[in-house]
């Protein structure tokens, strides 16, 4: 496994979208940081584009890697190889690549510039979602054998992470405004990897004050240890479940 | 020691394998041949376990490779097409299967790499090869690791003359060697020299398994050429 998992990456790393990902990264992270003269507002600014830059990124080059290796798969699958091991080596070099870019891009500047809880909490999420948004990408790739209907699903799904549940929510919130929603709304926020980042961020930020009633739930429930460790189980499960089943699917799959 | 039985496979609506089962015994040069589209590549690539069967099982050494994959390291196979990662270069290619592939029993069998003349282009990247030198690289491979079995589909297609003598005198050297050998090709007059038993394939399923001499006395044909003419003709 260490063997391919070493191809991946050293394939990966000379990758010019990769390099041209971390430096975007980096320079938006330092530039921000360097705009405000007060770093946590910084941080906040960084938050929102964390939160649709990395699960693009994530989603669009893990999926079209995925599709450009096929030959490499193939001529895999024909050696003494278990298909779980490429499978899985191919997750986990995409996987540390994209993190790697992610800890150089934003995190290094998180470190020297706002070595606080919240720059913590907001360099590990981003991991996370480095991580989550890779495993879904392996999953749509394993399931349409189609490059183009692959990337098209793919964009649909950030589409759907980024704004169409957002959508969906507050059209729900409206809609069922006289009923006490504030509890179900930390139910239906764990249905979103990304919500869910936003929220544990926001809540360490002290802005949630401003969240009203429902901030005051959420504070409750995800401000507590427990809460945050059920956060963290969430997310956890937001990666290992796609990735288990693209492994399935991939283990019966055709080549 | 390859058995295949009663298996079946379906690409959607397209039922490519029909009940086909199969016995290729060690020793054996075993030619595949039939039509287009008859399922000779799915045959070969269900044995590598690439593709899944819907139904029946194979057997390599007496052992289901459903959830084997060790049985590989005992089998060389060279595809139609070979499908390389582009931006690698032969040597990363050669080097990278060793790494993979190589343990301390193997002994590398670095002969067609030599004979290719490969040596001399180690550094050139898969996608400025030519067809033939993609096909060279291929079989190069496929004997690197010298394997029990060989299974090389279509091995001649888009050789020049000399490349293909070079490679059918290698096969038959191994064939010397004991080794199990399938063919598949469609160009029956290169086989004459080299198989021992012929599987004609149809529409998905086995038409016949036969010793090649017992195909020329049953049809009274001396080529191999002449020999599936004539059956073709008289179905």
């Amino acid at each position: 496994m260490k063997k391919i998992i070493k191809y991946v990456i050293i394939d990966l790393l000379r990758n010019r979208v990769m390099m041209a990902y971390t430096l975007m990264l980096f320079i938006i992270s330092l530039s921000i940081f360097n705009l405000e003269d007060n770093s946590a507002k910084g941080l906040l600014s960084l938050l929102n584009i964390i939160l649709i830059i990395v699960p693009l990124v994530s989603l669009l080059f893990s999926t079209i890697y995925v599709y450009n290796s096929s030959e490499f798969l193939e001529l895999l699958v024909s050696q003494p190889l278990q298909r779980k091991t490429i499978w899985l080596s191919i997750f986990f070099g995409l996987v540390t690549v994209m993190c790697l870019a992610f800890a150089i891009g934003i995190g290094l500047p998180i470190l020297l510039f706002e070595m606080s809880d919240v720059g913590l909490m907001m360099l590990f999420t981003g991991l996370l979602l480095s991580i989550i948004f890779v495993a879904l990408a392996m999953l749509v790739s394993v399931i349409a054998r189609d490059k183009a209907k692959g990337i098209g699903a793919v964009i649909l799904l950030w589409l759907y992470f980024s704004i169409i549940f957002d959508g969906l929510v507050l059209f729900i919130l409206f809609q069922f405004a006289d009923y006490p929603l504030e509890k179900a709304m930390v139910g239906i926020a764990v249905l979103n990897p990304i919500d869910l980042s936003r929220i544990l961020i926001l809540l360490k930020l002290e802005i949630s004050a401003l969240m009203g009633y429902t901030g005051a739930i959420f504070k409750n429930f995800f401000g507590t240890t427990f809460g945050m460790v059920i956060t963290f189980l969430t997310l956890i499960t937001w990666a290992v479940i796609p990735t288990w089943l693209s492994l399935k699917k991939f283990k019966s799959k055709d080549l | 020691m390859i058995k295949a039985n009663n298996i079946n496979k379906s690409f959607g609506k397209l039922h490519v394998l029909k009940n086909v089962s199969v016995n290729c015994a060690k020793g054996e040069c075993i030619a595949l041949i039939g039509p287009n589209g008859c399922g000779k590549t799915t045959l070969i690539k269900s044995i590598l376990g690439m593709v899944v069967c819907d139904t029946g099982f194979i057997t390599f050494n007496g052992k289901n490779i459903a959830h084997d994959w060790e049985y590989r390291s005992q089998i060389g196979y060279m595809p139609q097409m070979g499908k390389y990662p582009s931006n690698m270069s032969i040597g990363q290619i050669f080097s990278m299967m060793k790494d993979i592939r190589k343990n301390n029993k193997t002994i590398l069998d670095e002969e067609l790499i030599e004979s290719f003349s490969l040596k001399d282009i180690l550094g050139k990247r898969m996608n400025t090869l030519s067809g033939g030198t993609i096909q060279k690289v291929s079989a190069s491979l496929a004997f690197l690791f010298n394997p029990e079995v060989l299974i090389l589909d279509e091995p001649t297609a888009g050789l020049d003359p000399i490349a293909s003598e070079i490679l059918k005198e290698k096969i038959l050297k191994e064939k010397q060697k004991g080794k199990l050998i399938l063919i598949t090709s469609h160009i029956l007059s290169e086989l004459d020299d080299l198989v021992s038993e012929v599987i004609f394939m149809q529409d998905g399923q086995l038409y016949f398994h036969k010793k090649i001499e017992q195909l020329k006395l049953d049809t009274g044909e001396q080529k191999l050429s002449k020999a599936i003419a004539s059956i073709m003709h008289n179905k």
